[in-house]
């Protein structure tokens, strides 16, 4: 009993440690990667016929020309010291770009992911407990459709219905002009609009949030109603759930104490690596809305090689992602008592 | 006297995308309370639905016919409530595999609370776990595996706290369904005495469902033979295994291991599929007597010998 309770704290503490590791890894594969593509962020940015001495000027001022092992501690003090370096394409500090998109892409992120678990798991759940029915066909149907429907088109249509036939919800963006921002804090409209106890900001900022995260969150439920349903079918078919009606427990805490539980282990891994990724932006979504996250200004980045934003964002990937796999997997040992080093 | 359990022309066909599987076909069985009933027949030979059936264990493409008697109520009419409450308190049934019957994510200390208060709802969780503690020790596991999980015991452990539960309630019958079959021979050999200790001390009746001849010959009062969904011989243990009457009975037991010869017998042909409807005596087409009235009406089972057991077959 006790050694159960050990062990899980052995699981974090590991879990925790491995995180260093991982972590300089990406940072040094991002860099190596960003130097073997070819194009640099000059050549990109500026129009051809540029003159070369100009170029040169810059590539010298930037750093570029130096050997890549000093670029390459260069960075690394840039990582260790969190400023991340200077964007070529903004001349901004990219923490600073960052911290303006990222508010944006973690309302997007948490209200879809809502949208998508409510929807995934009740529907799965629904289909599973009725399989091969009616219902079950229904859902089914349902989940492939909203897996396969192209975003972008998905984001237009509820764009055209409900923000420009039907008017009720706002067509872009993340916040009215007419209304003046709440004072920053978090940098969520959401919470800095409860925070300063300004209700019609904050209706206005849900308001806004509402189409992105249907269309994200639709989309992404497609695939949880099927594997919430199989996993909810194979638990329901299992030799304990059969065992616990032969002990003749209440087919109500037969499904929820023991299949839906071991059901949603599976789903929950899945649920927190598509979180994750979520939080790389949803590029499409966000392009739709206008809304201004962290998928455009990557995008961004990338098009025109700007090796410091890149990198950073990376970083700032690599460190989320890092934290919420060690949450999945601390959530799931500690659901799963077979899940221990 | 009114016997524990009596099935009367009990039948369960599944309907399949194939068509319809006719699992147990027109099955009368006897349990007297307190006695031991062996089923002994191949993989597929519809023991198993047999045993599911009584409980209503069975999946929602089952056609159930007939009717189940226990206590000389039918349990077909009992309403869903009151079955799920018989299950587990009057009839408490066991499986093959121990590995996989135990809920993993949930420790054993509360699966057998929740199996007390799901009958009995106002015991309060510490008098349920000491409720707990008392059955365990009938079957001797050490007191402290109530915290751990099932992945933490071996699968001995696991079938002797399956048995544990099963005693909560002291229930009449034991439906025990191959409960020795996925475990070594060792664990089968303690496994096996432990039911015997506890049949004797809890006075339960058991149906042993398995396919190992001498496991039933050991412990069975009286034996059924099942061959294709029908029961094709049902007597007293030792006049049947000493002198078997039906065809298939006796291949089944002279393909039991006999160390003085050398050759290991095997009935020739293979059992039939149970999909559509059949006419006439199953065994047939493997039957060394057979006879031309085997091939179109079912021999209706009938008391043959001293010991008046039923056997379905012309031959007598």
């Amino acid at each position: 009993m006790a050694g159960s309770t050990a062990s899980l704290r052995a699981y974090v503490i590991t879990r925790v440690a491995l995180m260093f590791p991982m972590l300089f890894l990406l940072v040094t594969f991002t860099f190596i990667l960003l130097r073997v593509v070819p194009g640099d962020p000059i050549t990109a940015i500026f129009r051809e016929g540029t003159p070369p001495e100009v170029i040169d000027r810059i590539k010298t001022q930037l750093g570029l020309y130096d050997p890549l092992y000093i670029q390459y501690f260069r960075y690394l003090r840039d990582v260790f010291t969190g400023n991340m370096g200077t964007s070529i394409l903004t001349q901004r500090p990219v923490l600073q770009d960052i911290s303006y998109y990222m508010p944006a892409t973690i309302e997007l992120t948490l209200s879809s992911m809502v949208v998508a678990a409510v929807l995934g798991i009740g529907i799965g759940t629904f289909a599973g407990t009725r399989r091969d029915r009616l219902p079950d066909l229904g859902a089914r149907l349902y989940g492939s459709l909203a897996y396969n429907i192209p975003i972008f088109w998905f984001g237009l249509i509820l764009k055209l219905i409900f923000a420009v036939w039907l008017r009720w919800l706002p067509v872009s963006g993340r916040f009215s002009p007419r209304l003046s921002a709440p004072p920053t804090v978090t940098g969520l409209y959401t919470i800095d609009s409860l925070l300063a106890g300004d209700l019609r900001a904050f209706v206005d900022a849900i308001s806004h949030l509402i189409l992105p995260s249907l269309t994200l969150g639709i989309v992404l439920s497609g695939f949880f109603v099927r594997i919430t349903r199989v996993n909810v079918i194979h638990a329901m078919g299992s030799d304990y759930v059969e065992a616990a009606r032969a002990r003749g427990i209440q087919e109500r805490n037969v499904f929820f104490r023991h299949a839906l539980k071991n059901a949603l282990v599976p789903v929950i891994t899945t649920m927190g690596l598509t979180f994750a990724l979520l939080f790389s932006g949803a590029i499409l979504t966000e392009t739709v809305f206008s809304f201004e996250g962290m998928g455009r200004y990557v995008f961004q980045a990338i098009s025109y090689r700007d090796y410091p934003a890149i990198q950073g964002a990376v970083v700032y990937y690599g460190i989320l992602m890092v934290i919420i796999s060690l949450c999945i997997d601390i959530l799931n040992a500690f659901v799963d008592p077979r899940i221990r080093y | 006297m009114t016997p524990l359990l009596h099935t009367k022309s009990l039948s369960v066909a599944f309907e399949t995308p194939d068509g319809v599987v006719h699992a147990v076909q027109d099955v009368n069985l006897t349990i007297q309370a307190g006695t031991t009933v062996g089923l002994v027949g191949e993989s597929g030979s519809g023991k198993s639905t047999l045993g599911r059936a009584i409980l209503r264990l069975l999946p929602e493409n089952a056609k159930v016919t007939g009717s189940v008697f226990f206590d000389g109520k039918d349990l077909a009419a009992l309403s869903a409530k009151a079955m799920r409450d018989l299950r587990g308190r009057n009839i408490a049934m066991i499986f093959q595999d121990p590995m996989t019957r135990l809920d993993p994510l949930m420790r054993i200390r509360d699966q057998f609370i929740e199996t007390i208060r799901a009958h009995d709802p106002t015991v309060e969780a510490k008098e349920a776990g000491q409720r707990a503690l008392k059955v365990l020790a009938d079957v001797r596991v050490p007191s402290d595996r109530m915290g751990m999980y099932p992945h933490e015991l071996s699968g001995g452990m696991r079938q002797r706290i399956m048995i544990a539960m099963c005693l909560l309630f002291n229930p009449a019958l034991l439906i025990a369904d191959e409960p020795t079959t996925a475990l070594d021979v060792i664990l089968e050999a303690q496994i096996l005495e432990l039911l015997q200790a506890i049949m004797g001390r809890y006075n339960m009746a058991v149906l042993l469902i398995t396919h190992n001849l001498g496991l039933v010959a050991e412990f069975a009062d009286r034996v059924a033979v099942m061959y294709a969904g029908h029961i094709a011989e049902e007597g007293a243990t030792v006049p049947l295994f000493r002198e078997p009457f039906h065809p298939y009975t006796q291949g089944l037991l002279r393909s039991v291991i006999d160390l003085d010869t050398e050759a290991l017998y095997s009935i020739p042909g293979s059992p039939p599929t149970l999909l559509g409807a059949t006419v006439g005596c199953p065994f047939y087409p493997r039957c060394e007597k057979r006879m031309d009235v085997c091939k179109t009406v079912y021999p209706e089972p009938r008391p043959v010998g001293e010991d008046r057991r039923a056997v379905a077959c012309y031959l007598y």
